[in-house]
C-alpha cells in the first residue's frame, strides 16, 4: 500500500482526491458525505456576499453515446448565509479532523472585505484558502472572479491583502479564460500566494436548440455563458498546470483542476506538477463514490511501479515538457500496422490519403484477393492521425526509425544558420 | 500408421471439444462493454448476486484500467468468482436485473467478470492476505464453493484454517463437477490456490468420518464448518443398473476432467436420464465424446425442467435430443453390456409439494430403445452418515440450521452450501454456495468473539 498522503504548500491530506468548491460541497451534508466516501478533501464551495441564483443552470455536452463529455453551468458561488455555511464547515472539521478543509473565498475589490472574511473563515479551522479569481460567469460582470482573474495586477493587489492576515495557506484559483495563464499566476506567486489551482471554467455555450431556437440553458427566453468544465476541458487545463509547473517565475505548487475523471488523468497531472488534484464534473455523473476507484487505481498504479509515496511523482514529467523550438527536428517515427488485430475499417487509408500524407495503401494481395492496408514509410511523416482514427487499439504503432543524424532543434538549426552567416559576413 | 493416425485425429477432436466454448472478450469488447456500464447508484446488479459483488465498481475499474482492483472487488465479494463468472446464470441473476434490459441490451456482466479474473489469473496476482494471527483454529469439512468461501474469509479474519477434502484437489464441483468446455479446472485449482496461498491449510485425500472422526475435529477446533456437499448420483432400482455401459452424469464428467478422454462413446447412442444442470453436462459431454445420438430423457416436461434456460439451450445447440414424459423401467443387456433401455410413457398429475405437477405412468405404455449407453442424472445423495456422525439434526439429509448464523444444532457445528440446500424448483448454484461460506464465516467469527470477551 502506497503512502498516499499529500502535502501541497503546507496543506496536508490523507490523498491527493480533493473536491473542487461547486455543486457538490455547497453543503456539510455533502462534505460529510464525500469524506465518508473516501475524498481526502474538498474546497467550499465559495463563500462571499449571498446571491440569488436562476434556476435552469447545467447542461452537458454528449457525443457519440457518451454522457457528459463536457459540462456547463451558470450557477454562482454560494447562495447561503456566511453564517449556516460556517456553522457546518466547523461541524465537518470537527467530525473529520485529519480531512482537508478548504474554504474558497470572493468578495469585492476592498481590502476590509478580504480581511474580514479570511479571518472569519479561520477562525473555524480551515486548513487552507482559496481565492476564486475564475468564475467566468455572473460574478465576473461584478467585478468579482474572472475578472479578476484576468488582470495580473488585480491578482497581486488582492492576494497581498489576503496576505496580510492570513494564518493559513493561501491558493489562488486562476480562470483559463486568459491568453497566457503564466502571467497571472506569476502575480499570484508575486503577491504572496502559496499555491495557485488551475483551471476554473472556461466560458461556453452548450448548445442551441433547434426547435426554440433558445440557448441551451435557458433561463426563462435568455441565455448567459456559461463555465466549460469536465473531460473535453482536460487538455486545456493540462497544459495550463505543465506551463505554469515549468516556468520558474511561478515557482510555487499547483492544485490541478480540469476534467479529471480517472486515476488515470489524476496521475497525469501529478507527472505534469500538481500536487494534487480537484475533481467535480465527474463527481456530478457519478456521485461521490468514483473515488474509490481513483484511490485504489492510483495505489496500485504505484505499488505496480514499487513507488513508495504518491508525492514521489509529482512533477516527475516537467522537464519532458518544453517549447516547439527545442524538439529535435531528426527524429522520425513511422506508422506500423499490425494485420493480425486490423479489421480493415479502411479509416487509416482515407484519413491518410484525403488529411495527411498520402501514404497508406490499399493493396489487394494477389494469391488471395484480399485488400491489406500497406504503409509506404518513406512517405509518413509520423502524424499518428491513422493511429488516432484507428479504433481497434494496438493495431496501428508508432516506431521510431533510428535517424543518422545528430538530434537538432529549430533554435539550434537558426542558431547555428546565424553563426554561419556571421561567419560568412566576417569573411567578407 | 493410418490407424495411429486416426487415433491422434481423434484424440484432438476430442480434444477441441473439451475446449472452453465461449470466447472470452476481446481487449477492445471489454473496454467498449465497460464504458457502456451506467455505473448505476444502488444497482440492481448487485442486489441480484447473492454474493452481492459491487458490479459498477468492478466495470468501472476495467474502464480505468485497473483491473488489479477490479480482480479484487470481484474476488473479495466471492472466493469463487472466476469460476462464477463463467457458470453463474447470469441473465436470470446480474444481467437479468440490469437496468439497461429496458432501454438496449443487458451489459455482459460474466464476461466482464471473466475478463478481470482471467487478467489476475494470467499475471499470477495474489489478490489476498492473512489477517493477523488470532490463535483460533477452524476446520472446514469440503473444499468446494462454500468450504472454500469460508476458508478465505476465515484466513484473512485471522483464523488458522484446516480444510479437510475427501478429493484428490480441492474446488468440489468447480474442479470435478462442470464440463470443461464451460468450466476449465485451470480456473477453479487458481481459485484453490489463491485460498492456499493465505496460509489455509488443505488436507486433500483426507476423509472426514474415515481417515480423521467428528469428534477429533470438535476436540482441536474451536468451531467446525460442515461444508460437505453432495455424495454420488443414486440406484435408479430398476433392472440392468448393474451392466456396463450404465454411468452416472457425475462420474462421467469427471472422467472428462481427470483422465485423457475416450474414444468409448464415439458413434453409439446415449440416452440421459434426468433433466437438470448435471443432465445438460452429462448430455453434451457425451455429445463431444462423440456419441452419435444423445438423448435426454424426463419424466415430465420442459416446463417442469430444472436446468438453466441458457444450459437448455446449449444442449439444443450441441445437438441433444429431448424427449419428455418417459421414464425408465428396465435396462436390457447383452453379454454384460447395455443394449437398450425399456421406457413408460407418463402424463401429469396433481401438482407435488414443490408446486410441480406428479408424473404418473401410463399403464400398458412400455416400449423399448436401442442404446449403448445410460447416463443417470437424477440428483445426488445426501451425506446422512456424516451428518449422523456428527449428531446433527437434520430433514433428509438437509442439514437443519439456524437462521442467520448458520449454527446446526451442535453449538460448535456450522454448516453451509449443499449439505444446508433445501433443493427448491432449481439446481443450487454455486454462487449460493459461495454466499453461505462467506456468512457462514461471518457468523462463526462473531459466535468466537463473542465467546472470548470477557464475562462482566
Amino acid at each position: 500500500m502506497a503512502d498516499l498522503r499529500i502535502n501541497l504548500a503546507g496543506i496536508e491530506s490523507p490523498n491527493p482526491f480533493w473536491l473542487a468548491s461547486a455543486p457538490p460541497t455547497n453543503s456539510g451534508y455533502q462534505v460529510q458525505r464525500a469524506f465518508d466516501a473516501g475524498w481526502g478533501g474538498a474546497v467550499w464551495k465559495t463563500l462571499g456576499e449571498p446571491i440569488i441564483n436562476v434556476t435552469s443552470r447545467f447542461a452537458g455536452l454528449h457525443f457519440g453515446g457518451q454522457r457528459v463529455l463536457g459540462f456547463n453551468n451558470i450557477e454562482l458561488i454560494t447562495d447561503r448565509p456566511l453564517e449556516e455555511n460556517l456553522k457546518e464547515m466547523l461541524e465537518t472539521k470537527k467530525l473529520f479532523p485529519k480531512h482537508t478543509l478548504i474554504a474558497s473565498l470572493m468578495v469585492e475589490h476592498k481590502r476590509e472585505a478580504w480581511h474580514e472574511i479570511v479571518k472569519k473563515v479561520e477562525a473555524i479551522g480551515v486548513d487552507g484558502l482559496e481565492l476564486n479569481f475564475g468564475c467566468p460567469h455572473g460574478m465576473a460582470e461584478r467585478g468579482m472572479g474572472s475578472a479578476v482573474g484576468q488582470h495580473p495586477d488585480l491578482i497581486r493587489q488582492q492576494v497581498e491583502w489576503v496576505k496580510e492576515v492570513a494564518q493559513t495557506p493561501v491558493i489562488v484559483k486562476l480562470t483559463p479564460n486568459i491568453t497566457d495563464i503564466r502571467f497571472t499566476a506569476r502575480a499570484a506567486s508575486e503577491g504572496g500566494a502559496d499555491a495557485v489551482s488551475m483551471i476554473n471554467t472556461i466560458n461556453s455555450l452548450i448548445g442551441v436548440d433547434l426547435d426554440s431556437w433558445l440557448p441551451i440553458p435557458h433561463v426563462d427566453g435568455k441565455g448567459a455563458h456559461g463555465g466549460y468544465c469536465g473531460p473535453a476541458v482536460k487538455p486545456i487545463a493540462l497544459n495550463m498546470v505543465a506551463e505554469c509547473a515549468r516556468d520558474p517565475q511561478v515557482g510555487i505548487p499547483i492544485s490541478g483542476i480540469g476534467g479529471i475523471s480517472t486515476w488515470q488523468d489524476a496521475v497525469e497531472f501529478l507527472l505534469m506538477g500538481a500536487s494534487g488534484v480537484q475533481v467535480c464534473t465527474a463527481a456530478m455523473h457519478h456521485g461521490f463514490r468514483i473515488v474509490e476507484d481513483m484511490i485504489d487505481g492510483l495505489n496500485n498504479y504505484l505499488d505496480e511501479r514499487g513507488i513508495a509515496s504518491v508525492m514521489d511523482i509529482v512533477g516527475k514529467a516537467v522537464h519532458t515538457y518544453s517549447d516547439w523550438g527545442h524538439l529535435n527536428l531528426n527524429y522520425k517515427v513511422v506508422a506500423r500496422i499490425h494485420e493480425e488485430t486490423c479489421i480493415n475499417c479502411n479509416k487509416c487509408h482515407i484519413a491518410c490519403e484525403d488529411t495527411s500524407h498520402q501514404c497508406i495503401d490499399i493493396v489487394t494481395d494477389e494469391m488471395t484477393g484480399k485488400e491489406r492496408l500497406v504503409v509506404r514509410e518513406e512517405d509518413c511523416v509520423g502524424c499518428n492521425l491513422c493511429s488516432i482514427v484507428c479504433p481497434v487499439e494496438g493495431t496501428i504503432e508508432m516506431v521510431e526509425i533510428p535517424s543518422d543524424q545528430p538530434p537538432l532543434s529549430w533554435n539550434q538549426r537558426q542558431a547555428a544558420l546565424a553563426a554561419d552567416r556571421s561567419c560568412e559576413a566576417a569573411q567578407e | 500408421m493410418s490407424v495411429r493416425r486416426e487415433e491422434t485425429k481423434t484424440a484432438s477432436m476430442l480434444q477441441a471439444n473439451f475446449q472452453e466454448v465461449v470466447p472470452a472478450l476481446k481487449p477492445k469488447e471489454a473496454i467498449d462493454e465497460a464504458n457502456r456500464c451506467l455505473f448505476c447508484y444502488d444497482a440492481p446488479c448487485i442486489k441480484a448476486c447473492p454474493t452481492s459483488i459491487d458490479i459498477p465498481s468492478f466495470i468501472k475499474k476495467i474502464a480505468t484500467g485497473n483491473l488489479l482492483g477490479s480482480a479484487r472487488t470481484i474476488m473479495e465479494a466471492n472466493p469463487v468468482g472466476a469460476s462464477c463468472a463463467r457458470v453463474c446464470p447470469t441473465e436470470e441473476l446480474c444481467e437479468g436485473a440490469c437496468v439497461l434490459n429496458h432501454a438496449s441490451k443487458p451489459i455482459m456482466i460474466g464476461l466482464l467478470q471473466r475478463h478481470a479474473t482471467d487478467w489476475a489469473i494470467k499475471n499470477q496476482k495474489i489478490l489476498f492476505h492473512a489477517g493477523e494471527q488470532n490463535g483460533k483454529r477452524v476446520a472446514i469439512v469440503g473444499g468446494g464453493p462454500a468450504g472454500l468461501s469460508a476458508a478465505r474469509e476465515l484466513a484473512r479474519l485471522g483464523y488458522e484454517v484446516t480444510v479437510f477434502e475427501a478429493r484428490e484437489k480441492a474446488g468440489g464441483l468447480n474442479t470435478y463437477g462442470i464440463v470443461s468446455f464451460r468450466l476449465p479446472q485451470e480456473v477453479a485449482l487458481w481459485e484453490v490456490e489463491q485460498i492456499e496461498q493465505m496460509g489455509v491449510t488443505i488436507k486433500t485425500g483426507t476423509r472426514v468420518g474415515v481417515d480423521v472422526t467428528p469428534e477429533e475435529l470438535l476436540q482441536s477446533f474451536e468451531a467446525v464448518l460442515l461444508a460437505a456437499g453432495m455424495g454420488a448420483v443414486p440406484m435408479l432400482n430398476i433392472e440392468g443398473e448393474d451392466l456396463i455401459g450404465v454411468l452416472d452424469a457425475i462420474s462421467l464428467v469427471e472422467d472428462t476432467k481427470t483422465k485423457p478422454l475416450t474414444d468409448l462413446m464415439l458413434g453409439k447412442k446415449v440416452v440421459v436420464i434426468g433433466a437438470g444442470n448435471t443432465a445438460i453436462d452429462g448430455a453434451t459431454a457425451s455429445k463431444r465424446l462423440g456419441a452419435q445420438l444423445v438423448q435426454i430423457l424426463y419424466r415430465r416436461t420442459e416446463k417442469e425442467m430444472t436446468c438453466y434456460e441458457f444450459e437448455y439451450e446449449f444442449a439444443k445447440q450441441d445437438g441433444v435430443e429431448f424427449r419428455w414424459l418417459v421414464a425408465p423401467t428396465r435396462i436390457i443387456g447383452e453379454n454384460g453390456r447395455v443394449t437398450g433401455i425399456e421406457l413408460m410413457r407418463m402424463e401429469l398429475g396433481e401438482p407435488d409439494a414443490k408446486g410441480r405437477r406428479r408424473p404418473e405412468p401410463v399403464p400398458g405404455s412400455e416400449f423399448v430403445m436401442e442404446v449403448d449407453f445410460v447416463v443417470k442424472a437424477i440428483g445426488q445423495t445426501r451425506h446422512v452418515d456424516l451428518i449422523e456422525m456428527f449428531g446433527l439434526q437434520h430433514k433428509n439429509g438437509i442439514v437443519e440450521i439456524e437462521e442467520g448464523t448458520y449454527r446446526t444444532s451442535h453449538p460448535h457445528v456450522y454448516a453451509a452450501g449443499d449439505v444446508i440446500f433445501g433443493g427448491g424448483n432449481t439446481d443450487a448454484m454455486v454462487v449460493d454456495a459461495a454466499n453461505h461460506g462467506k456468512r457462514a464465516a461471518h457468523a462463526i467469527h462473531t459466535a468466537l468473539e463473542a465467546k472470548s470477551q470477557p464475562v462482566l
